[in-house]
């Protein structure tokens, strides 16, 4: 038995990648779930525009870096992320302008708007191909780890160290502010009740004197600002590959739905139950279990319940249940 | 109207032609075998969305099953493989009978309030027993001869019958897919395929024991006969002399190319006529009636779910008929080939571009889009060239610029969807 040392394994490998996964997640689901409330439909293209405001937030860092601009131990990219988040605002309300706004005044199905979107879906992908290119691209510099394995064994005497990343720290973090910063906007301010109200019941808010061209360009610019975040982040987490962003929406409309669509709160609570899920049932537990157990017992087998291959499965399968168990999600969001 | 609609299928005709007469007809036959895939695949999306409004985007995963379906059927056998391996296979896939069957029965025989628990214990048992001989099972597969087979391979069968085949498989997966998401907010169909088919490839390229994955299965066998074949044949030589053509190589591809094209023609009109008689019987009437007004079909007495259950795995199981007749066409299997933008997304541009609720104009979409998608590279890559003109030569932007000309298409394909769903909604050739 070693419980500090089974801890630490876990925090390494699991809890620490998940948290900063699932702010990425949080961060994206927001968006989403705000379009949904506000917009009523599910946004195909909201991948793309994460992959957008990120491709801006790269070309603006990799401008910085030629002008020897550097906050370093931060990463430079964060001193772009402004120029990425005025480039996806500025896309969104262009594609909203040229776009959404003639099926918002026909009063289109949903469906029709999510058809819409993926003909945007395709403009952003055809744009940021040729702009960046369909390759990865590393935009990350300053310091790469907080805590290193090494300076964290002999702080502790532990065997097993955990690694913080930077950028883990720097996603957590940014998205602890993003997210206050946005709830305060929703609870205090006019605007931000406005748009609740808007959400809750649309014909009530229109009596009520609320502008809706005005409520629907601010919950644009809110999604899109989120949107260049989560693309930032997840892009200095991780690596910028364009064709990531189909994929990923995947766990940011199940971590939508299962949170409960139209409702902020639930997006992030659904965006790290994914990420933690996704994590740990992709984990091998085989040495935490090594050392939770009797000494010299290991586990045969990896202890893996499912290979990594198959991350989007979990997504797939909790996106699955709640529709069976409780369409509704979490926190009860609208269902049609 | 039916003036317009032949006007349009002969224009897309002479422009195939023309292909044929300034590039090359291997080329212009080569476009017109995918347009005909494309063009049952577009069918297949139409039944979804044409007739019953339903918004399918995982095309692509019922598409590779199909795929899929074309190699486990008509690959050689492995032999080894089952030898070494078939008994714990087997025993594997018993286990997982078993535990289905045991949580079916325990789920009757508890209250409800204890199922999710019930089933969860019960989950837990099942999957350790089944791994316990599929892992095993599975290495020893991929151990043998990993460069050339590593698999279990196909049955052996003719690959023709792998495109029913592949229709039926796509079928099922629809029916489970649409079963759960179904009845549900319009949106929730849309997310779960978006989901099952992301999992399907997942499966189709890390089961390696089942399709070999990422190392690709090549040499699909063809229903038509093989170009080093014919080049040597007798009859074909003096077919072609008598033709007047010398070249007999570039004959002999053109040939291959016209069987494909004729066994896809009979698929398609097939298919099609069984989708026009559907949409002109009192089922098509009471789909379109379900799709216009809902909650007035119910209260007519029509079980809403349940017809949209039936017309989804119909459009599922043509889409699985058009993936196994692209990968017998291709002659392989090539997981990572499958995109969400080009076996999905481009398929739904073709039905809103030809008319979504007619089949041909869903058709014509297929052949229109598929010949765009191809010209669009390159279109892009002249437009590219004019725009770059006027740089110094050598100029970085300027090679950035022709580099990324190959995406254009999507620039392009998303052009035309967003301006048909402003403009003309009703697509080339609207619903009548």
């Amino acid at each position: 038995m070693d419980i500090a040392n089974a801890f630490a394994l876990l925090s390494n490998f699991v809890l620490v990648p998940a948290l900063a996964y699932g702010a990425q997640l949080a961060l994206g689901a927001l968006g989403v779930t705000i379009i949904f409330g506000i917009l009523r439909f599910a946004n195909f293209a909201h991948g793309e525009m994460m992959s957008f405001g990120a491709m801006a937030a790269i070309l603006a860092t990799w401008f910085l870096q030629s002008q020897g601009v550097s906050i370093a131990p931060l990463p430079t990219a964060l001193l772009a992320l402004p120029i990425g988040i005025l480039a996806a605002i500025g896309m969104a309300c262009v594609t909203d302008r040229f776009v959404f706004r003639f099926y918002r005044r026909k009063r289109s199905n949903p469906i029709v708007f999510a058809i819409v979107s993926v003909g945007v879906m395709f403009v952003m992908a055809g744009l940021i191909r040729i702009i960046i290119g369909p390759d990865d691209q590393s935009f990350a510099d300053g310091a790469r780890f907080l805590v290193t394995v090494r300076e964290f064994k002999a702080a502790t005497g532990l065997s097993q160290g955990i690694a913080i990343k930077q950028s883990q720290v720097i996603t957590v973090v940014v998205a602890l502010i993003v997210v206050a910063f946005l709830f305060w906007f929703l609870q205090r301010t006019r605007w931000g009740k406005a748009m609740r109200a808007y959400s809750d019941d649309e014909d009530l808010a229109l009596l009520s004197g609320i502008d809706p061209e005005k409520v629907v360009l601010i919950a644009w610019i809110i999604a899109a600002a989120l949107a260049a975040i989560a693309g930032t982040l997840y892009g200095l987490d991780k690596t910028y590959k364009p064709f990531i962003f189909l994929q990923i929406l995947l766990p940011i409309f199940a971590a939508t739905i299962l949170g409960g669509i139209g409702q902020p709160v639930g997006a992030v609570l659904g965006g790290f139950i994914i990420a933690f899920s996704e994590v740990m049932v992709t984990y091998a537990f085989k040495r935490f279990l090594a050392f939770l157990g009797p000494d010299g017992w290991v586990p045969d087998g990896l202890v893996q319940l499912l290979s990594t291959d198959y991350k989007f499965a979990v997504s797939f399968v909790i996106l699955v249940a709640v529709l069976l168990v409780r369409p509704t999600g979490i926190i009860r969001g609208k269902v049609i | 109207m039916t003036k317009k609609v032949a006007l349009y299928y002969s224009l897309m005709g002479l422009v195939l032609i023309a292909v044929g007469f300034f590039q090359s007809w291997n080329v212009a036959f080569g476009i017109l075998n995918l347009c005909l895939i494309s063009a049952i695949m577009a069918l297949g999306v139409n039944m979804q969305w044409g007739y019953a409004g339903l918004f399918n985007v995982g095309i692509m995963g019922f598409t590779a099953l199909g795929a899929l379906a074309a190699v486990l059927i008509s690959m050689a056998p492995v032999q080894e493989a089952w030898e070494v391996a078939g008994g714990d296979l087997f025993l594997s896939l018993l286990s997982l009978a078993g535990t289905v069957v045991v949580i079916m029965l325990a789920r009757r025989a508890v209250p409800p309030g204890l199922r999710p628990y019930v089933v969860v214990l019960l989950l837990i048992p099942g999957y350790f027993l089944t791994t316990h001989f599929f892992i095993p099972a599975t290495e020893r597969i991929e151990a043998i001869d990993p460069a050339l087979t590593g698999y279990l391979g196909g049955l052996g069968l003719p690959v023709l019958l792998a495109w029913p085949v592949g229709g039926l498989v796509a079928a099922g997966a629809g029916w489970l897919i649409g079963k759960i998401s179904l009845g549900l907010r319009a949106d929730y169909l849309a997310i779960a395929t978006l989901g099952i088919s992301e999992i399907i490839i997942a499966i189709i390229k890390y089961e390696e024991w089942l399709s070999r994955g990422v190392k690709n299965v090549t040499g699909i066998p063809r229903p038509v006969p093989y170009e080093v074949d014919l080049v040597e044949a007798d009859w074909f030589i003096s077919f072609a002399s008598s033709l007047g053509v010398s070249d007999t190589s570039e004959a002999a591809g053109v040939f291959v190319k016209i069987c494909y094209a004729l066994l896809f023609i009979a698929v398609l009109a097939i298919i099609m006529w069984l989708a026009e008689r559907a949409l002109q019987s009192p089922w098509g009437r009471m789909m379109r009636a379900i799709r216009d007004n809902r909650d007035a079909a119910a209260a007519m007495g029509k079980d809403v779910k349940a017809r949209h259950l039936q017309v989804f795995v119909l459009g599922c199981a043509v889409c699985g008929v058009a993936g196994a007749m692209l990968a017998t066409l291709d002659g392989q299997l090539t997981p990572t080939s499958y995109i969400p933008l080009r076996y999905t997304f481009l398929i739904w541009v073709m039905v809103i571009l030809g008319g979504s609720g007619n089949n041909w104009g869903a058709v014509l979409g297929g052949f229109v889009i598929w010949f765009l998608w191809i010209q669009a590279e390159p279109l892009g890559s002249w437009v590219m060239n004019v725009v770059t003109a006027p740089m110094p030569e050598g100029s970085a932007l300027a090679d950035h610029l022709v580099a990324g000309s190959v995406y254009m298409r999507y620039l392009l394909m998303g052009a035309i969807l967003l301006l048909v769903m402003r403009f003309a909604p009703k697509g080339l050739i609207p619903e009548k």
